[in-house]
Protein backbone atom coordinates (compact mmCIF):
# COMPACT_ATOMS: atom_id res chain seq x y z
CA UNK A 1 0.00 0.00 0.00
CA UNK A 2 1.78 3.76 -1.26
CA UNK A 3 2.76 5.83 1.96
CA UNK A 4 2.68 8.79 1.53
CA UNK A 5 4.45 11.70 4.53
CA UNK A 6 3.35 15.20 3.24
CA UNK A 7 5.43 18.36 4.33
CA UNK A 8 5.78 16.34 8.06
CA UNK A 9 7.41 18.69 10.93
CA UNK A 10 7.44 18.01 14.65
CA UNK A 11 9.66 19.21 17.23
CA UNK A 12 10.98 17.86 20.42
CA UNK A 13 11.95 19.30 23.96
CA UNK A 14 11.72 22.78 22.07
CA UNK A 15 14.28 21.48 19.30
CA UNK A 16 12.59 21.30 15.77
CA UNK A 17 13.66 17.47 14.59
CA UNK A 18 11.33 17.18 11.21
CA UNK A 19 10.86 20.58 9.54
CA UNK A 20 8.96 19.89 6.82
CA UNK A 21 9.91 16.23 5.27
CA UNK A 22 8.42 14.47 2.58
CA UNK A 23 8.67 10.64 1.50
CA UNK A 24 6.73 8.78 -0.82
CA UNK A 25 6.77 4.99 -0.78
CA UNK A 26 5.16 3.22 -3.58
CA UNK A 27 3.59 0.03 -3.13
CA UNK A 28 5.79 -2.99 -3.32
CA UNK A 29 8.64 -0.67 -3.11
CA UNK A 30 11.89 -0.94 0.10
CA UNK A 31 12.64 3.04 0.42
CA UNK A 32 15.91 3.19 2.63
CA UNK A 33 16.09 6.07 4.80
CA UNK A 34 19.54 7.13 5.77
CA UNK A 35 21.37 10.21 7.22
CA UNK A 36 23.84 10.92 10.02
CA UNK A 37 22.54 10.39 13.74
CA UNK A 38 20.03 13.21 14.86
CA UNK A 39 18.89 13.64 11.54
CA UNK A 40 15.49 12.67 12.00
CA UNK A 41 14.88 9.66 11.03
CA UNK A 42 13.88 7.10 13.98
CA UNK A 43 11.45 10.35 14.29
CA UNK A 44 9.91 10.13 10.94
CA UNK A 45 9.65 6.64 11.38
CA UNK A 46 7.43 7.65 14.68
CA UNK A 47 5.22 9.85 12.87
CA UNK A 48 4.23 6.64 10.32
CA UNK A 49 3.76 3.82 12.72
CA UNK A 50 1.10 6.76 14.77
CA UNK A 51 3.89 6.79 17.91
CA UNK A 52 4.30 10.56 17.47
CA UNK A 53 1.43 13.09 16.26
CA UNK A 54 2.71 15.43 13.88
CA UNK A 55 2.90 18.93 14.23
CA UNK A 56 1.92 20.11 10.67
CA UNK A 57 1.83 18.17 7.29
CA UNK A 58 0.02 14.83 7.10
CA UNK A 59 1.11 10.79 7.35
CA UNK A 60 -1.26 9.13 4.66
CA UNK A 61 -1.32 4.89 3.80
CA UNK A 62 -3.39 4.17 0.52
CA UNK A 63 -4.86 8.02 0.60
CA UNK A 64 -6.40 7.82 4.66
CA UNK A 65 -4.57 9.86 7.04
CA UNK A 66 -3.17 7.21 10.08
CA UNK A 67 -3.51 10.25 12.44
CA UNK A 68 -7.53 9.84 11.31
CA UNK A 69 -7.07 6.20 12.18
CA UNK A 70 -7.16 4.38 15.94
CA UNK A 71 -4.08 2.68 16.97
CA UNK A 72 -5.60 -0.38 16.23
CA UNK A 73 -6.59 0.44 13.00
CA UNK A 74 -3.02 1.70 12.30
CA UNK A 75 -1.51 -1.46 13.60
CA UNK A 76 -3.77 -3.40 11.51
CA UNK A 77 -1.96 -1.77 8.24
CA UNK A 78 1.20 -0.82 9.68
CA UNK A 79 4.41 -3.14 11.47
CA UNK A 80 7.24 -1.72 12.99
CA UNK A 81 10.67 -3.88 13.60
CA UNK A 82 11.67 -1.29 16.62
CA UNK A 83 15.62 -0.90 17.95
CA UNK A 84 14.19 -1.33 21.46
CA UNK A 85 12.48 -3.97 22.47
CA UNK A 86 12.17 -5.19 26.43
CA UNK A 87 11.36 -8.46 25.40
CA UNK A 88 10.56 -10.46 28.88
CA UNK A 89 13.20 -12.95 29.81
CA UNK A 90 11.53 -16.46 29.46
CA UNK A 91 9.49 -15.81 26.81
CA UNK A 92 9.06 -18.48 23.71
CA UNK A 93 10.09 -17.19 20.07
CA UNK A 94 6.34 -18.24 19.01
CA UNK A 95 5.12 -16.42 21.73
CA UNK A 96 7.02 -13.13 20.29
CA UNK A 97 5.77 -13.81 17.00
CA UNK A 98 2.05 -14.38 18.62
CA UNK A 99 2.48 -10.48 20.12
CA UNK A 100 2.07 -9.54 16.09
CA UNK A 101 -1.51 -11.05 16.61
CA UNK A 102 -2.25 -8.26 19.00
CA UNK A 103 -4.10 -5.80 16.68
CA UNK A 104 -6.39 -8.79 15.40
CA UNK A 105 -9.18 -10.47 17.15
CA UNK A 106 -9.11 -14.06 18.53
CA UNK A 107 -5.62 -16.15 18.22
CA UNK A 108 -5.17 -17.52 14.97
CA UNK A 109 -2.28 -19.96 14.71
CA UNK A 110 -2.59 -20.12 10.41
CA UNK A 111 -0.54 -16.58 10.46
CA UNK A 112 2.14 -17.03 12.76
CA UNK A 113 3.20 -20.15 11.49
CA UNK A 114 3.26 -18.55 8.14
CA UNK A 115 5.17 -15.83 9.21
CA UNK A 116 7.46 -18.19 10.61
CA UNK A 117 7.95 -20.52 7.87
CA UNK A 118 8.91 -17.14 5.83
CA UNK A 119 11.49 -15.81 8.45
CA UNK A 120 12.79 -18.96 8.51
CA UNK A 121 12.61 -19.14 12.69
CA UNK A 122 10.06 -22.09 13.13
CA UNK A 123 12.94 -24.17 14.12
CA UNK A 124 13.47 -22.22 17.12
CA UNK A 125 9.93 -21.76 17.78
CA UNK A 126 10.38 -23.40 22.01
CA UNK A 127 13.38 -21.38 22.21
CA UNK A 128 13.55 -18.63 24.81
CA UNK A 129 14.44 -14.92 22.99
CA UNK A 130 17.13 -14.26 24.94
CA UNK A 131 18.89 -17.45 24.19
CA UNK A 132 18.87 -16.57 20.49
CA UNK A 133 21.92 -14.70 18.90
CA UNK A 134 22.01 -11.15 17.07
CA UNK A 135 20.84 -13.01 13.59
CA UNK A 136 18.33 -14.62 15.04
CA UNK A 137 16.38 -12.28 17.29
CA UNK A 138 16.08 -9.92 14.00
CA UNK A 139 14.38 -12.59 12.20
CA UNK A 140 11.83 -13.21 14.86
CA UNK A 141 10.93 -8.90 15.54
CA UNK A 142 10.54 -9.42 11.49
CA UNK A 143 8.92 -12.57 11.95
CA UNK A 144 6.32 -10.74 14.87
CA UNK A 145 5.90 -7.93 12.21
CA UNK A 146 4.72 -10.06 9.50
CA UNK A 147 2.28 -11.77 11.80
CA UNK A 148 0.70 -8.31 11.96
CA UNK A 149 -0.20 -9.01 8.37
CA UNK A 150 0.64 -5.69 7.48
CA UNK A 151 0.36 -3.67 4.27
CA UNK A 152 3.15 -1.38 5.44
CA UNK A 153 6.87 -2.33 7.34
CA UNK A 154 8.88 0.35 9.01
CA UNK A 155 12.33 -1.13 9.76
CA UNK A 156 14.15 0.97 12.19
CA UNK A 157 18.15 0.09 11.77
CA UNK A 158 17.26 -3.73 11.85
CA UNK A 159 20.75 -4.18 10.70
CA UNK A 160 22.23 -2.72 14.39
CA UNK A 161 24.55 -5.03 15.81
CA UNK A 162 24.57 -7.98 13.15
CA UNK A 163 27.31 -9.48 11.57
CA UNK A 164 28.34 -9.39 7.94
CA UNK A 165 26.58 -12.18 6.59
CA UNK A 166 23.20 -11.53 9.26
CA UNK A 167 22.93 -8.00 7.82
CA UNK A 168 22.27 -9.57 3.96
CA UNK A 169 20.48 -12.04 4.55
CA UNK A 170 18.02 -10.02 6.89
CA UNK A 171 17.66 -7.36 3.71
CA UNK A 172 17.78 -10.17 1.36
CA UNK A 173 14.76 -11.79 3.43
CA UNK A 174 12.91 -8.05 3.55
CA UNK A 175 13.41 -8.01 -0.39
CA UNK A 176 11.55 -11.89 -0.92
CA UNK A 177 9.29 -10.58 1.34
CA UNK A 178 7.44 -7.90 -0.91
CA UNK A 179 5.82 -6.13 1.46
CA UNK A 180 5.96 -2.45 0.86
CA UNK A 181 8.68 -1.19 3.59
CA UNK A 182 10.10 2.06 4.79
CA UNK A 183 13.98 1.12 6.76
CA UNK A 184 16.26 3.12 8.63
CA UNK A 185 19.63 1.83 7.49
CA UNK A 186 23.02 3.06 8.95
CA UNK A 187 25.25 1.03 6.87
CA UNK A 188 24.96 2.99 3.27
CA UNK A 189 26.29 0.18 1.12
CA UNK A 190 23.82 -2.06 2.39
CA UNK A 191 20.89 0.59 1.51
CA UNK A 192 22.23 1.46 -2.02
CA UNK A 193 22.36 -2.28 -2.63
CA UNK A 194 18.70 -3.40 -1.36
CA UNK A 195 16.71 -0.21 -1.33
CA UNK A 196 14.91 0.78 -4.63
CA UNK A 197 15.16 4.57 -3.56
CA UNK A 198 16.60 6.45 -0.97
CA UNK A 199 15.77 9.47 1.05
CA UNK A 200 18.93 11.35 2.60
CA UNK A 201 18.15 13.23 5.78
CA UNK A 202 20.00 16.49 7.31
CA UNK A 203 18.98 18.55 9.97
CA UNK A 204 15.26 17.42 9.78
CA UNK A 205 14.78 18.28 6.00
CA UNK A 206 14.96 16.05 2.74
CA UNK A 207 18.51 16.53 1.76
CA UNK A 208 18.54 14.07 -1.26
CA UNK A 209 16.03 11.55 -2.71
CA UNK A 210 15.73 9.07 -5.62
CA UNK A 211 17.06 6.09 -6.99
CA UNK A 212 20.59 5.46 -5.23
CA UNK A 213 22.63 6.44 -7.46
CA UNK A 214 20.96 9.38 -7.60
CA UNK A 215 20.17 10.62 -4.43
CA UNK A 216 24.23 9.33 -2.95
CA UNK A 217 26.34 11.62 -5.08
CA UNK A 218 29.73 12.62 -3.93
CA UNK A 219 28.31 15.95 -3.06
CA UNK A 220 25.70 14.88 -0.55
CA UNK A 221 28.33 11.50 1.05
CA UNK A 222 30.65 15.08 1.43
CA UNK A 223 28.03 17.48 2.77
CA UNK A 224 25.75 15.05 4.49
CA UNK A 225 27.97 12.49 6.01
CA UNK A 226 31.15 14.35 5.94
CA UNK A 227 32.72 12.05 3.73
CA UNK A 228 34.71 11.80 0.67
CA UNK A 229 33.05 9.13 -1.74
CA UNK A 230 31.17 8.02 -4.70
CA UNK A 231 28.40 4.93 -5.52
CA UNK A 232 28.67 3.65 -8.56
CA UNK A 233 27.62 0.54 -10.91
CA UNK A 234 30.12 -2.08 -10.62
CA UNK A 235 30.33 -4.19 -13.75
CA UNK A 236 28.60 -7.40 -11.89
CA UNK A 237 25.67 -4.99 -12.18
CA UNK A 238 25.84 -3.98 -8.09
CA UNK A 239 25.51 -0.35 -6.81
CA UNK A 240 28.34 -0.24 -4.25
CA UNK A 241 29.96 2.69 -1.85
CA UNK A 242 33.24 3.16 -2.11
CA UNK A 243 34.98 5.29 0.08
CA UNK A 244 38.48 7.30 -0.41
CA UNK A 245 41.59 6.55 0.76
CA UNK A 246 41.37 9.30 3.57
CA UNK A 247 37.43 9.26 3.39
CA UNK A 248 36.86 12.27 6.19
CA UNK A 249 35.71 15.37 4.00
CA UNK A 250 37.52 17.41 6.35
CA UNK A 251 39.42 15.79 8.57
CA UNK A 252 39.11 14.26 12.06
CA UNK A 253 37.82 17.04 14.33
CA UNK A 254 38.96 15.72 17.86
CA UNK A 255 37.24 18.85 20.36
CA UNK B 1 10.99 -25.52 32.90
CA UNK B 2 7.12 -25.21 32.24
CA UNK B 3 4.16 -27.16 33.67
CA UNK B 4 1.54 -28.12 31.52
CA UNK B 5 -1.27 -25.62 31.92
CA UNK B 6 -4.65 -27.97 32.27
CA UNK B 7 -3.80 -30.85 34.67
CA UNK B 8 -1.48 -27.91 36.85
CA UNK B 9 -4.86 -25.84 37.35
CA UNK B 10 -6.58 -28.99 37.73
CA UNK B 11 -4.47 -29.75 40.95
CA UNK B 12 -3.89 -26.19 41.77
CA UNK B 13 -8.11 -25.77 42.22
CA UNK B 14 -8.10 -29.42 44.20
CA UNK B 15 -5.51 -28.22 46.12
CA UNK B 16 -6.68 -24.71 46.84
CA UNK B 17 -10.25 -26.41 48.07
CA UNK B 18 -8.46 -29.53 50.20
CA UNK B 19 -6.39 -26.67 52.07
CA UNK B 20 -9.87 -24.47 52.60
CA UNK B 21 -11.43 -27.78 54.05
CA UNK B 22 -8.46 -28.27 55.98
CA UNK B 23 -8.27 -25.31 57.46
CA UNK B 24 -11.77 -24.68 58.05
CA UNK B 25 -11.28 -28.32 60.34
CA UNK B 26 -8.68 -26.66 62.36
CA UNK B 27 -8.35 -24.62 65.52
CA UNK B 28 -8.67 -24.16 69.15
CA UNK B 29 -11.83 -26.85 68.45
CA UNK B 30 -10.86 -29.17 65.89
CA UNK B 31 -13.58 -30.66 63.49
CA UNK B 32 -12.25 -34.30 61.65
CA UNK B 33 -12.08 -33.55 57.86
CA UNK B 34 -15.14 -35.61 57.11
CA UNK B 35 -17.39 -33.58 59.67
CA UNK B 36 -16.52 -30.55 58.35
CA UNK B 37 -16.89 -31.47 54.52
CA UNK B 38 -19.90 -32.81 55.83
CA UNK B 39 -20.96 -29.66 57.43
CA UNK B 40 -20.02 -27.64 54.68
CA UNK B 41 -22.30 -29.31 52.22
CA UNK B 42 -24.96 -28.71 54.14
CA UNK B 43 -25.38 -31.51 56.30
CA UNK B 44 -27.12 -30.83 59.66
CA UNK B 45 -27.62 -33.26 62.87
CA UNK B 46 -24.13 -33.00 63.90
CA UNK B 47 -22.69 -30.80 66.77
CA UNK B 48 -24.45 -27.53 66.91
CA UNK B 49 -21.34 -25.86 68.23
CA UNK B 50 -19.27 -27.23 65.80
CA UNK B 51 -21.80 -25.67 63.25
CA UNK B 52 -21.82 -22.27 64.72
CA UNK B 53 -17.97 -22.43 64.95
CA UNK B 54 -17.50 -23.73 61.14
CA UNK B 55 -19.81 -21.30 59.82
CA UNK B 56 -19.54 -18.14 61.79
CA UNK B 57 -15.86 -18.00 62.56
CA UNK B 58 -13.71 -20.31 60.31
CA UNK B 59 -15.36 -20.18 56.93
CA UNK B 60 -15.56 -16.34 56.85
CA UNK B 61 -12.31 -16.23 57.39
CA UNK B 62 -10.66 -18.60 55.35
CA UNK B 63 -12.62 -17.38 52.45
CA UNK B 64 -10.74 -13.88 53.15
CA UNK B 65 -7.61 -15.71 52.76
CA UNK B 66 -8.34 -16.71 49.96
CA UNK B 67 -9.55 -13.34 48.66
CA UNK B 68 -6.99 -11.50 49.87
CA UNK B 69 -4.26 -14.21 48.59
CA UNK B 70 -6.22 -14.13 44.87
CA UNK B 71 -6.51 -10.27 44.74
CA UNK B 72 -3.09 -9.39 46.19
CA UNK B 73 -1.19 -11.85 43.57
CA UNK B 74 -3.16 -10.70 40.69
CA UNK B 75 -2.24 -7.18 41.29
CA UNK B 76 1.14 -7.96 41.79
CA UNK B 77 1.35 -9.40 38.30
CA UNK B 78 -0.44 -5.99 36.91
CA UNK B 79 1.89 -3.90 38.82
CA UNK B 80 5.51 -5.82 38.14
CA UNK B 81 4.30 -5.41 34.75
CA UNK B 82 3.12 -1.95 34.94
CA UNK B 83 6.20 -0.98 36.36
CA UNK B 84 8.15 -2.68 33.83
CA UNK B 85 10.09 -3.51 37.20
CA UNK B 86 10.39 -7.28 39.07
CA UNK B 87 10.58 -5.63 42.42
CA UNK B 88 7.07 -3.80 42.07
CA UNK B 89 4.57 -5.23 44.45
CA UNK B 90 1.15 -3.80 45.83
CA UNK B 91 3.33 -1.95 48.51
CA UNK B 92 5.30 0.35 46.41
CA UNK B 93 2.99 2.23 44.77
CA UNK B 94 2.10 3.35 48.28
CA UNK B 95 -1.77 1.91 48.34
CA UNK B 96 -1.09 0.36 51.34
CA UNK B 97 0.89 3.14 53.19
CA UNK B 98 -2.28 5.17 52.10
CA UNK B 99 -4.86 2.46 54.06
CA UNK B 100 -2.86 2.35 56.97
CA UNK B 101 -2.69 6.00 57.58
CA UNK B 102 -7.00 5.61 57.29
CA UNK B 103 -6.86 2.04 59.71
CA UNK B 104 -4.41 4.01 62.38
CA UNK B 105 -6.51 6.96 62.50
CA UNK B 106 -9.26 5.01 63.25
CA UNK B 107 -7.85 2.86 65.86
CA UNK B 108 -5.86 5.72 67.58
CA UNK B 109 -8.48 8.32 67.58
CA UNK B 110 -11.45 6.52 67.25
CA UNK B 111 -14.39 6.76 64.74
CA UNK B 112 -15.07 10.47 64.60
CA UNK B 113 -11.58 10.99 63.37
CA UNK B 114 -12.35 9.92 59.64
CA UNK B 115 -16.24 11.13 60.07
CA UNK B 116 -17.58 8.01 61.53
CA UNK B 117 -15.57 5.52 58.88
CA UNK B 118 -15.12 1.89 60.50
CA UNK B 119 -11.30 0.55 60.17
CA UNK B 120 -12.01 -1.04 57.44
CA UNK B 121 -13.63 1.88 55.52
CA UNK B 122 -11.36 4.33 56.65
CA UNK B 123 -8.26 2.27 55.14
CA UNK B 124 -9.87 1.89 51.56
CA UNK B 125 -10.65 5.11 51.56
CA UNK B 126 -7.14 6.25 52.44
CA UNK B 127 -6.03 3.63 49.89
CA UNK B 128 -7.60 4.87 46.97
CA UNK B 129 -6.49 8.68 48.16
CA UNK B 130 -3.25 7.13 48.13
CA UNK B 131 -3.57 5.33 44.69
CA UNK B 132 -5.25 8.62 42.94
CA UNK B 133 -2.39 11.26 44.59
CA UNK B 134 0.59 8.49 42.82
CA UNK B 135 -1.71 8.44 39.86
CA UNK B 136 -1.59 12.56 39.38
CA UNK B 137 1.61 12.22 40.51
CA UNK B 138 3.26 9.86 38.15
CA UNK B 139 1.98 11.71 34.72
CA UNK B 140 4.64 13.71 32.98
CA UNK B 141 2.91 15.81 30.49
CA UNK B 142 -0.09 13.58 30.45
CA UNK B 143 1.58 10.74 30.04
CA UNK B 144 1.95 7.91 32.73
CA UNK B 145 5.43 6.69 32.73
CA UNK B 146 6.36 3.66 34.71
CA UNK B 147 9.51 5.45 36.54
CA UNK B 148 7.81 8.32 37.30
CA UNK B 149 4.86 6.20 38.32
CA UNK B 150 7.30 3.82 40.81
CA UNK B 151 9.22 7.22 42.18
CA UNK B 152 5.85 8.92 42.88
CA UNK B 153 4.95 5.70 44.38
CA UNK B 154 7.87 5.69 46.68
CA UNK B 155 7.46 9.36 47.85
CA UNK B 156 3.71 9.22 48.65
CA UNK B 157 5.05 5.81 50.57
CA UNK B 158 7.71 7.62 52.75
CA UNK B 159 5.43 10.45 53.12
CA UNK B 160 2.37 8.87 54.38
CA UNK B 161 4.39 6.51 56.15
CA UNK B 162 5.54 9.43 58.60
CA UNK B 163 2.10 10.16 58.90
CA UNK B 164 1.38 7.01 60.52
CA UNK B 165 4.68 6.79 62.70
CA UNK B 166 3.68 10.36 64.18
CA UNK B 167 0.00 9.38 64.62
CA UNK B 168 1.14 5.65 66.42
CA UNK B 169 3.65 8.25 68.70
CA UNK B 170 0.20 9.83 70.07
CA UNK B 171 -1.48 6.36 71.04
CA UNK B 172 -1.23 4.26 73.68
CA UNK B 173 0.14 1.23 74.48
CA UNK B 174 -3.32 -1.58 73.89
CA UNK B 175 -3.75 0.90 70.56
CA UNK B 176 -0.58 0.42 69.26
CA UNK B 177 -0.80 -3.31 69.66
CA UNK B 178 -3.66 -3.18 67.73
CA UNK B 179 -1.97 -1.16 65.26
CA UNK B 180 0.76 -3.15 64.66
CA UNK B 181 -1.28 -6.34 64.22
CA UNK B 182 -3.52 -4.36 61.40
CA UNK B 183 -0.21 -3.50 59.67
CA UNK B 184 1.55 -6.87 59.70
CA UNK B 185 -2.20 -8.21 58.31
CA UNK B 186 -4.48 -10.32 59.78
CA UNK B 187 -7.70 -12.74 58.64
CA UNK B 188 -9.09 -13.46 62.37
CA UNK B 189 -12.18 -10.41 62.13
CA UNK B 190 -13.18 -11.96 58.99
CA UNK B 191 -17.34 -11.01 58.46
CA UNK B 192 -19.52 -12.20 56.10
CA UNK B 193 -20.98 -8.69 55.32
CA UNK B 194 -17.37 -7.89 54.24
CA UNK B 195 -16.88 -11.27 52.01
CA UNK B 196 -19.71 -10.40 49.74
CA UNK B 197 -18.14 -7.12 48.30
CA UNK B 198 -14.70 -7.84 48.62
CA UNK B 199 -15.46 -11.45 46.19
CA UNK B 200 -17.09 -9.13 43.94
CA UNK B 201 -14.73 -7.00 43.31
CA UNK B 202 -11.78 -9.12 43.25
CA UNK B 203 -13.83 -11.44 41.04
CA UNK B 204 -14.83 -8.07 38.33
CA UNK B 205 -11.21 -6.91 38.50
CA UNK B 206 -9.82 -10.55 38.08
CA UNK B 207 -11.52 -10.79 35.16
CA UNK B 208 -10.78 -7.63 33.57
CA UNK B 209 -6.99 -7.82 34.09
CA UNK B 210 -7.76 -11.69 32.68
CA UNK B 211 -9.02 -10.02 29.58
CA UNK B 212 -6.05 -7.81 29.33
CA UNK B 213 -3.89 -10.45 29.53
CA UNK B 214 -3.26 -9.53 25.68
CA UNK B 215 -2.30 -6.41 26.51
CA UNK B 216 -0.31 -6.79 28.73
CA UNK B 217 2.10 -9.25 27.43
CA UNK B 218 2.56 -6.33 24.60
CA UNK B 219 2.84 -3.30 27.18
CA UNK B 220 6.03 -5.38 28.48
CA UNK B 221 7.72 -5.03 25.61
CA UNK B 222 7.71 -1.41 25.80
CA UNK B 223 5.91 2.07 25.24
CA UNK B 224 6.73 2.20 21.41
CA UNK B 225 6.55 -1.66 20.64
CA UNK B 226 3.02 -1.60 22.45
CA UNK B 227 2.16 1.32 20.50
CA UNK B 228 2.79 0.23 17.37
CA UNK B 229 1.26 -3.29 17.89
CA UNK B 230 -2.38 -1.07 17.80
CA UNK B 231 -2.47 -0.57 21.54
CA UNK B 232 -3.82 2.80 23.17
CA UNK B 233 -1.15 2.55 25.69
CA UNK B 234 -2.60 5.58 28.14
CA UNK B 235 -6.01 3.70 28.42
CA UNK B 236 -4.74 0.77 29.17
CA UNK B 237 -2.10 1.81 31.95
CA UNK B 238 -4.94 3.66 33.48
CA UNK B 239 -7.27 1.06 33.40
CA UNK B 240 -4.77 -1.38 34.67
CA UNK B 241 -3.71 0.90 37.42
CA UNK B 242 -7.32 1.49 38.77
CA UNK B 243 -7.92 -2.03 38.89
CA UNK B 244 -5.15 -3.15 40.74
CA UNK B 245 -5.11 -0.30 42.88
CA UNK B 246 -9.00 -1.00 43.54
CA UNK B 247 -8.23 -4.94 44.44
CA UNK B 248 -5.07 -3.64 46.61
CA UNK B 249 -7.41 -1.26 48.49
CA UNK B 250 -9.95 -3.79 49.24
CA UNK B 251 -7.94 -6.58 50.27
CA UNK B 252 -5.85 -4.70 52.98
CA UNK B 253 -8.92 -3.01 53.87
CA UNK B 254 -10.38 -5.58 54.91
CA UNK B 255 -7.02 -7.58 55.80
CA UNK B 256 -4.61 -5.26 56.78
CA UNK B 257 -0.79 -4.95 55.14
CA UNK B 258 -0.09 -8.82 53.85
CA UNK B 259 3.26 -8.02 52.24
CA UNK B 260 5.47 -10.10 50.20
CA UNK B 261 2.35 -12.47 48.33
CA UNK B 262 2.05 -9.55 45.44
CA UNK B 263 5.65 -10.05 45.23
CA UNK B 264 6.46 -13.50 45.26
CA UNK B 265 3.84 -15.34 43.65
CA UNK B 266 4.13 -13.93 40.01
CA UNK B 267 7.92 -15.12 39.80
CA UNK B 268 6.86 -18.33 41.04
CA UNK B 269 3.79 -18.66 38.27
CA UNK B 270 6.17 -16.99 35.91
CA UNK B 271 9.26 -19.52 36.07
CA UNK B 272 6.47 -22.38 36.19
CA UNK B 273 4.09 -21.55 33.72
CA UNK B 274 6.16 -18.51 31.60
CA UNK B 275 5.39 -15.21 30.50
CA UNK B 276 2.07 -15.31 29.04
CA UNK B 277 -0.35 -13.12 30.94
CA UNK B 278 -3.28 -14.87 30.06
CA UNK B 279 -2.21 -17.52 31.95
CA UNK B 280 -0.11 -15.97 34.42
CA UNK B 281 -2.94 -13.31 35.84
CA UNK B 282 -5.41 -16.48 36.69
CA UNK B 283 -2.84 -18.95 37.94
CA UNK B 284 -1.65 -16.96 40.34
CA UNK B 285 -4.95 -15.84 41.55
CA UNK B 286 -5.37 -19.32 42.47
CA UNK B 287 -1.73 -19.65 44.05
CA UNK B 288 -1.93 -17.06 45.88
CA UNK B 289 -5.21 -18.12 47.29
CA UNK B 290 -4.10 -21.73 48.59
CA UNK B 291 -1.06 -19.93 49.91
CA UNK B 292 -2.77 -17.52 52.02
CA UNK B 293 -5.39 -20.19 53.19
CA UNK B 294 -1.88 -22.41 54.22
CA UNK B 295 0.20 -19.50 56.02
CA UNK B 296 -3.23 -18.37 58.13
CA UNK B 297 -3.37 -21.68 59.18
CA UNK B 298 0.11 -21.52 60.06
CA UNK B 299 -0.59 -18.68 61.37
CA UNK B 300 -2.94 -19.91 63.74
CA UNK B 301 -1.77 -23.01 64.96
CA UNK B 302 2.18 -22.38 65.25
CA UNK B 303 2.11 -20.92 68.64
CA UNK B 304 -1.42 -21.68 69.21
CA UNK B 305 -4.03 -20.23 71.03
CA UNK B 306 -2.08 -17.03 70.68
CA UNK B 307 -2.24 -16.01 66.75
CA UNK B 308 0.82 -14.76 64.70
CA UNK B 309 0.07 -11.51 62.31
CA UNK B 310 0.40 -12.69 58.20
CA UNK B 311 2.87 -10.39 57.54
CA UNK B 312 5.29 -11.88 59.61
CA UNK B 313 4.64 -15.74 58.09
CA UNK B 314 4.74 -14.07 54.74
CA UNK B 315 8.19 -12.69 55.09
CA UNK B 316 9.98 -15.52 56.61
CA UNK B 317 8.91 -17.98 54.26
CA UNK B 318 8.58 -15.65 51.35
CA UNK B 319 11.84 -13.52 51.57
CA UNK B 320 14.14 -16.81 51.72
CA UNK B 321 12.06 -18.44 49.16
CA UNK B 322 12.38 -15.08 46.96
CA UNK B 323 16.54 -15.19 47.57
CA UNK B 324 16.60 -19.11 46.52
CA UNK B 325 14.59 -17.86 43.24
CA UNK B 326 16.69 -15.22 42.21
CA UNK B 327 19.84 -16.90 42.59
CA UNK B 328 18.61 -20.34 40.78
CA UNK B 329 17.03 -18.10 37.90
CA UNK B 330 18.41 -15.94 36.24
CA UNK B 331 14.91 -14.48 33.99
CA UNK B 332 13.97 -12.92 37.39
CA UNK B 333 16.60 -10.72 37.46
CA UNK B 334 17.71 -9.88 33.76
CA UNK B 335 15.79 -7.18 32.18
Amino acid sequence: MKLVVDEVAVTLESTPVLRGVSVEVERGAIVGLVGPNGSGKSTLLRTVYRSLRPERGAVRLGGTDVWAMSARESALRTAAVLQDNTIPAGMTVAEVVELGRTPHQGVERAPVAEAMRRTGTLALAGRPFGALSGGERQRVLLAKALAQSPLLLVLDEPTNHLDIRARFELLELVRELGVTTLAVLHDLDLAVRSCDSLVVLHEGRVAAAGPPLDALTPGVLSDVFGVVGEVAAHPDGVVRVTYAARPLATGLVLS
Amino acid sequence: MRLPLLPSVVVLTATLVFAMVVAVGIGSVNVPIADTWHILTGGTGGDPIQDQIIWQYRLPRVLLAALAGAGLSAAGVVLQALAGNPLADPQVLGVSSGASVGAVLVITLGTGAAGGLGVSSAAFVGAMGAAVLVFVLGQQRGRLTPTRLVLAGVAVGYVLLAVTSYIQLQATPNELGAVMFWMLGSVAGAQWDQLGPLAALVACCGLFITLYGRRLNALVTGEESATALGLNVRRARVGLLAASSLLVGAVIAVAGGIGFVGLMIPHVVRLCFGTDHRRVVPVSALVGAAYLVLVDLLSRTVDAPNELPLGILTAVFGAPFFLWLLRRDRSVTAS
